[in-house]
Formats: C-alpha cells, sequence, structure tokens
C-alpha cells in the first residue's frame, strides 16, 4: 500500500508535499520490515537536513534504522506524540505517524524522488531478492 | 552475523510448520530460526498472559551414561549433582580452567545416566570440550541433537494445554522436575522448565514425531490463547527474567561469579574444572558485575558502553531491549563492581551521547515458575 499523492526513497521513507512544507514518514513496507516500533529519536525543530542525510532513527525490538530525510531544508515541526507512541509508525505510518515536517530549501529536490509505481516497483524487486 | 549462507544453516524438523504458519527467520549459531510469526511484542505479551509454543530443536541434548558418568559430570560442570533426585533437572555450567563459560546447560538425572542439555550455538564446542576431558572407559557419551525435538509450551495457559497430549498428571510435577512418559502417544520427556519465567513445560521427542505433536499442541491450545513463538519474543521474555543468553551476557571470557550466577557454582562439592580460579576470584573479590539496568531513552543494544556519572568508562552492554511488559528499554551488562548496585545512575553510550540509566534489582519482572507449596513452618520457628 503506497499511496498514489505520496513521493518515495530507496531507504523507505515518504514525503506529502504542499507548498513549501514536506511531511515525511516511513513506508508501510519499511514498518513491516522493522516490526514492533519501540523507540524514535526526534531531530529538532530547527534542525537542517540534507537531502538522503540521517535525520532520525526508529528502533524496532531486534533493529536499530536511520532515517534519511528525503529533501533538503529545515526541521518546522516534529511528531512529539512518538516519544510516548512509538507503535503509531506500525499502526499508521502514513497518517499518525508522520515523523517531522521540513520546509523546503531547494523544491527542485523532489523530481529525484519515486512516484508510487516505481517505488511499489523498486520494493518488489527487494522483496523477490529478500527471504 | 552469523559468517554462513542460508544454504549451510541446519533446519530443525519443525521447518516446514514454521514456513506454513508465516514464519519470518534468522540464522542463529548455525540454525535457520523462526524470529517472528506475527510480531515479537504480541507473541511476548502471548505468553504471558495466555501460552506461547517455541521451537528449540536447535539446542542440544548430550546423553551420558554408564558407572563412571556422575563422577565424570561432578569434574566437569559447577553445580552438585550429589543434590540432584532421578527426575530433577538443574541448571549448570562447563567452565574452562580460568573460570570462563564453556556453556551454561541444564542437567537431567534419568534413571539410567544423565540428559545435559546445551545452547544449540555450542553442539560442536561443547561436544569437542567435553569429549577432550577424558571421559574414560566407563562413560558413554552420545550426541542426539539432530535426532532429538524440543517443543516449548510456556505461560499460565501451558499445564492446562500440556495436560491435554500427556499421558499423567502433571499436577505434582513441579518447576525443574520431569518425567519419561508420552505426549500425544509417543515417548517424551517432559519438564517443567524453560527460559520465559512463566510456569511451562518442555517436551523432548524424537525429531520424526514432532510436527504431528506441535500441530495437536496448537490445535488443543488455540481455544486458550496459544500462539507459536519465535526466537525474538524469546529473547525478550528471558530478558525481563534477567536469564543469561550465551554468546551475550555468558562468555568464555566471563565467570559465574561476575555473572551473578553465585549459586550455580558449589565450591564445597569438591574438584571441577574452573574451580581454582573461581577461589582466587572470589578471595580477590570481582572487578565487574551483571547488573540489571532501566535506560531513560533509546534502547540499549549488544556492545554499547556504560559510563560511570563521571563519565569514565565502566563497562559494556551484553543484551539489551524494549520490556514489552514494563514498557521501559531494559538491560543487562558488565559493570564495574562499585557502581552495580541498585539505585545507582550511569550511563548508556547510544549514537555518541551518555542516556541516562538506573542500575535495577533483576528479574525486571517476577518470575511465575510453578515452585512446590512451601513446608509449613516447624512449631515455634
Amino acid at each position: 500500500m503506497y499511496p498514489k499523492e505520496l513521493k518515495y526513497t530507496r531507504e523507505h521513507e515518504w514525503v506529502r508535499v504542499s507548498g513549501k512544507r514536506a511531511i515525511v514518514g516511513i513506508t508501510d513496507h519499511a514498518q513491516k520490515e522493522l516490526g514492533d516500533v519501540v523507540f524514535v529519536e526526534l531531530p529538532a525543530v530547527g534542525d537542517t537536513t540534507t537531502q538522503g542525510g540521517e535525520f532520525a532513527v526508529v528502533e524496532s525490538v531486534k533493529a536499530v534504522s536511520e532515517v534519511y530525510a528525503p529533501v533538503s531544508g529545515t526541521v518546522v515541526e516534529v511528531n512529539e506524540n512518538l516519544s510516548d507512541h512509538p507503535e503509531t509508525i506500525n499502526q499508521d505510518p502514513y497518517g499518525d505517524g508522520w515523523i517531522a515536517v521540513i520546509e523546503l530549501s531547494d523544491p527542485g529536490e523532489l523530481d529525484n524522488l519515486l512516484s508510487a509505481d516505481d517505488y511499489a516497483a523498486f520494493v518488489g524487486g527487494e522483496e523477490g531478492g529478500g527471504r | 552475523m552469523e559468517n554462513q549462507t542460508r544454504e549451510a544453516l541446519k533446519r530443525t524438523p519443525l521447518h516446514a510448520e514454521h514456513q506454513a504458519l508465516g514464519a519470518r527467520f534468522t540464522a542463529f549459531g548455525g540454525w535457520e530460526m523462526p524470529v517472528q510469526y506475527t510480531g515479537i511484542v504480541a507473541e511476548h505479551v502471548a505468553t504471558r498472559e495466555k501460552a506461547g509454543l517455541f521451537d528449540l530443536s536447535h539446542m542440544g541434548e548430550f546423553f551420558v551414561e554408564g558407572p563412571g558418568a556422575e563422577a565424570f559430570l561432578q569434574r566437569l560442570t559447577t553445580n552438585d549433582l550429589g543434590r540432584l533426585a532421578v527426575g530433577q533437572a538443574h541448571y549448570s555450567m562447563l567452565l574452562n580452567p580460568s573460570g570462563g563459560v564453556v556453556d551454561d546447560i541444564v542437567v537431567y538425572r534419568r534413571t539410567r545416566g544423565f540428559m545435559v542439555v546445551v545452547n544449540g550455538a555450542n553442539v560442536t564446542k561443547d561436544w569437542t570440550w567435553v569429549a577432550a576431558q577424558g571421559p574414560g572407559p566407563g562413560v558413554e557419551l552420545r550426541d542426539a541433537t539432530l535426532e532429538t525435538a524440543l517443543i516449548a509450551v510456556q505461560g499460565p495457559k501451558a499445564a492446562d494445554i500440556v495436560a491435554q497430549v500427556a499421558d499423567q498428571s502433571l499436577g505434582e510435577l513441579y518447576y525443574y522436575r520431569f518425567v519419561e512418559g508420552k505426549a500425544d502417544g509417543v515417548p517424551a520427556i517432559i519438564a517443567r522448565t524453560g527460559y520465559t519465567g512463566e510456569d511451562g513445560f518442555e517436551l523432548y521427542v524424537a525429531a520424526a514425531e514432532a510436527p504431528r505433536l506441535w500441530r495437536r499442541l496448537l490445535a488443543v491450545g488455540e481455544p486458550l490463547g496459544l500462539v507459536p513463538v519465535g526466537l525474538g519474543a524469546r529473547d525478550t521474555l528471558r530478558l525481563e527474567m534477567a536469564y543469561p543468553l550465551y554468546g551475550n551476557d555468558l562468555t568464555d571470557e566471563t565467570t559465574p561469579l561476575e555473572a551473578g550466577l553465585n549459586w550455580v557454582v558449589k565450591l564445597e562439592k569438591g574438584e571441577f574444572i574452573g574451580r581454582e580460579a573461581l577461589l582466587k576470584q572470589q578471595a580477590e573479590g570481582v572487578k565487574r558485575k551483571l547488573a540489571g539496568f532501566v535506560v531513560e531513552g533509546g534502547v540499549a543494544r549488544h556492545g554499547y558502553g556504560l559510563k560511570a556519572p563521571d563519565g569514565a568508562a565502566a563497562g559494556e552492554v551484553t543484551s539489551g531491549s524494549f520490556s514489552p511488559t514494563l514498557g521501559r528499554n531494559i538491560g543487562l551488562g558488565y559493570l564495574r563492581a562499585d557502581l552495580a548496585a541498585e539505585g545507582q545512575e550511569i550511563g548508556v553510550e547510544i549514537r555518541g551521547k551518555a542516556v541516562p540509566a538506573k542500575v535495577v534489582r533483576t528479574p525486571f519482572v517476577p518470575a511465575r515458575t510453578c515452585k512446590p507449596p512451601k513446608q509449613p513452618a516447624a512449631p515455634g520457628a
């Protein structure tokens, strides 16, 4: 399940862009692969992000997983609810499980991201090669 | 991770059952084992609240028999077989001469000889070690790992479930006791043992019989809430009890005294391999202790550093996870002995930051195993 209106990265993040604001989270595929999310290390409001650079950490029972910024810009909002309820990422990865809002510094970067169809194909290929 | 390809991994007799149940697999000690079916937290909670079904067929079973068996095992292990009656099992250790742990084991005294259950990842190493200690002509050793399956049922509903397949009453079978009977009509060693802290059973059967017994247990257990549980939840369940995991919390370089397992070591029983080293360490005092702690942010992982309040390096995390029962992040690690007391504030180095943590009493969660009823107090006592 990869909503059409979102854009995706090969590291399994999504962005929902409206104007200069990009809401960022991890995909349904990512949360399933991770399993139960038990801790989220959020960025701070005001942090600068670089496309492809580390900007948050999601931990499941078994694994530590970096979250890479899908776009460059400035963190203007973070989902504090995840501190107490990290499992929201499993329950609603594209909704209440959002991680942060980034104000874009270079909207042109959005062209580097994948469409839902391209991401689905990418994940399909990855799944085929895995377990 | 294991430096092996998937193809080289051994599979238990229940592999097809796990596939049919939609398990995810992982490499563990040379075996391809189910790590989870529906999810680690859900399987953990089901075991604490109802019951969990585990495939532990990767564990090793050595049979030690013959007139010299008891003396041989007394020399190889730390616990005292003189206190172990037929039908009882005890937790014990194989040590090297430096007092380091070769493996942590469970020894079962049967009518004839002993069954020694060793960690799956250590079967080859232990077999080589045991065989090298000069068993002598009076000792018969047999490695039955590959022809033996081990299925565990753990949790508050375990007794109700196992009672439906066992050929005898289990009411008087207390923790760390076992019977040799039948389960679902096939010969089985039925032991009231486990690695979860819950009441529960471990059933040893011939490998060929395992799939049928597994399906039967699931069928009778499902109405009571039984679910299959993978190694992921097995790890979180044992960690809540602060039960050590070999390779993490116990190694060839750590001693049982450092691990706080003094109760498993009977120094007064006479000579055994590692005793001299332990006597020396006891006299000098241990310099580090395995301690339990709760982390205030982030998950402590195996290998992360532990810090004293002044920032000095003070040890290393050996196990760490989220505790589903407590909803907090817990861990075990070897800490400088002066910092290992309950209530001590320490730091865990997580991604370059010292995250606050506090040493706590273990187990993190109280055990609910089936202990015998307490003897009534003597008059006037």
